[in-house]
């Protein structure tokens, strides 16, 4: 008895001092408990902006390989199917190297006005802090990435003008010059440090290009015109009809462009808040309106709208609404897309058969006109209440475009788009002599009415026949 | 020795077959082929530029038979093939100089 009462007395004592001890630790301070709540938000953020940016590049890689590749391919005929699929997949390798060693540098790290500077060659400095110029939020690492996807679909874009006739050494070499001498300085200056047009970071002639509509489509489409000009009509054209040996795989080429766009556009707003769901919103809705006006333009004209029609319409609809899709509200969108597949409907069908140029794959017409139309239209819909970029001094909020009361926006559209322009003209017509004189461009006779496969990959698309010889 | 030569409306194939089956026919090759007679093609457009398709698809069953069932032969494809429209299609007889079976070396009639 004595011994247990002592023992209880033990246990009672020792339980005492461990709730005393418990109590005596003293709590964080008000202060850092709020700083480290507050990066706790922060780290949050960063999360879902990173997660959703890394799903926007591959969707806009997925755009090159397969969305562009099966798009282009089934356009041609048979016998070079692979040729056309190869543009596109040499720029999702030879790009990427590229870019790794020396073209993001150009485009992003600080430079001048008009170029960037070497201070990521190598990808030096290029991690996971972020860089608070381009994305506060997301690591400098994931930006690069991100651009890397739109650097590696705008050369590829170019390939629908001089597809079935181009060899491909030569066009490998083109694209690389085409990076280093056309992309990196019109990226540069829409969306560098210090670049020219940059609307963000105080660019002299402010653009307004959200993703690319300057930048991707306008330089491409436009180099694709000088190619198809230089380098000449296919054998054949335009007597000999080729319609393509596959609707159906441009068919589901469209359809991955059409989802891969939302990463194109709705990424462009490196964060995965309420201008993202802004982005995502007009880019599908220009997709259908555009896909509506062409369609419906070709039903009036021909008596039937085509697969084919259909799916194009909607492709100028996404290049349309490209550069304006962070700063337009859904209506407008649905408007721009009308018009673009309307107006690219005319261009293709109309006009290039009076002008007479071969532009295989209307890289032109859906490109380069399809962009001009939304970079202008950019500076008549852009609203400050989807997203207030300009701001004076004081910090108010200023008109965005027309419908704001903007009238002068309209022309630094104009500039970017007459840039755009120069640059592609000039910076093409250099680069495809230089490549003609060193290697030649274009395929012999021979070979072009053999089929590229054959003579430049040493392969057959499709082996129907199976295992006989 | 007589070799068949049959272009019909791919539409037609099941039948033709099937009647050719029910006189006694053993043999025959068919052929997925594109041509045309009177029918015209039809008109396609691509990128706003109308073309026409001159051939349209067919299928042709070519069959070698014994002289005495030619006419029978004949019978039973046209009555098969037969909508009395343009298209339905055409017949060619030529005369067949030998047949080899290759399995034993086997010629002539008893061949086919």
């Amino acid at each position: 008895m004595q011994l247990l009462m002592k023992f209880s007395t033990l246990l009672i004592v020792f339980f005492f001092i461990g709730t005393v001890s418990a109590q005596s630790t003293p709590s964080a301070s008000q202060p850092d408990r709020i700083e480290q709540l507050q990066q706790q938000v922060a780290d949050a953020k960063s999360s879902a902006d990173n997660a959703w940016m890394l799903v926007s590049s591959a969707l806009v890689l997925m755009m090159t390989g397969p969305g562009l590749a099966l798009f282009y391919g089934g356009l041609v005929r048979q016998k070079n199917v692979l040729s056309t699929m190869m543009h596109s997949f040499a720029m999702m390798a030879i790009i990427t190297v590229l870019w790794g060693l020396f073209s993001f540098s150009l485009c992003f790290a600080s430079g001048n006005s008009f170029i960037g500077g070497l201070s990521h060659v190598f990808l030096r400095g290029v991690g996971a802090q972020p860089e608070a110029a381009y994305s506060a939020s997301i690591p400098l690492q994931t930006f690069m990435i991100y651009q890397l996807m739109f650097a590696i679909i705008t050369p590829a874009l170019i390939s629908g003008a001089f597809a079935e006739r181009m060899k491909f050494s030569a066009m490998a070499v083109f694209m690389v010059l085409w990076s280093l001498i056309v992309y990196a300085p019109m990226a540069h200056m829409v969306w560098g440090k210090g670049g020219l047009l940059n609307s963000n970071l105080g660019g002299r002639f402010p653009t307004l290009d959200f993703a690319g509509g300057t930048v991707v489509h306008i330089t491409s489409g436009v180099s694709a015109l000088v190619c198809a000009l230089y380098l000449g009509k296919r054998i054949g054209y335009p007597k000999e009809p080729t319609p393509p040996h596959s609707v159906v795989i441009s068919f589901i080429g469209a359809c991955l462009l059409w989802v891969g766009w939302f990463g194109f556009n709705a990424g462009s707003a490196l964060s995965a808040g309420s201008l993202a769901t802004s982005a995502f919103v007009a880019t599908h809705f220009a997709a259908a309106a555009a896909a509506i006006g062409w369609a419906g333009a070709e039903w009036l004209h021909n008596g039937k709208p085509s697969a084919l029609g259909a799916i194009s319409g909607c492709v100028a609809g996404l290049v349309a609404i490209t550069p304006a899709s962070g700063y337009v509200g859904p209506m407008s969108a649905l408007l721009i897309g009308l018009v673009a597949g309307v107006v690219c409907f005319a261009m293709v069908t109309r006009v290039k058969a009076r002008l007479g140029y071969d532009d295989s794959l209307d890289a032109f017409g859906v490109h380069g006109v399809g962009g001009t139309i939304g970079a202008l239209l950019t500076g008549v819909f852009a609203s400050k209440l989807i997203n207030p970029v300009f701001k004076d001094e004081r910090g108010t909020v200023l008109g965005s475009g027309m419908i704001d009361g903007n009238f002068l926006q309209i022309f630094n559209q104009l500039v970017g788009v007459v840039v755009a322009v120069v640059l592609a003209v000039i910076g093409t017509l250099a680069i495809l002599k230089l490549v003609d004189l060193l290697i030649g461009l274009r395929v012999p006779a021979e070979q072009e009415i053999e089929g590229l496969d054959i003579n430049q990959h040493g392969e057959e698309g499709y082996n129907w026949e199976g295992s006989a010889p | 020795m007589t070799k068949l030569e049959a272009i019909i409306q791919p539409t037609k194939y099941e039948a033709v077959k099937d009647a050719l089956l029910e006189i006694g026919v053993e043999g025959m090759t068919v052929l997925e082929v594109r041509g045309h007679g009177r029918q015209k093609g039809h008109t396609e457009f691509y990128r706003g530029r109308e073309y026409s398709v001159d051939v349209l698809p067919k299928v042709k069953i070519e069959t070698v038979l014994p002289d005495r069932m030619v006419s029978k032969a004949i019978e039973a494809i046209t009555n098969a093939a037969r909508t009395g429209k343009i298209g339905d299609g055409k017949i060619f007889l030529t005369r067949v100089d030998d047949a080899i079976r290759i399995r034993n070396d086997e010629r002539g009639e008893s061949a086919l």
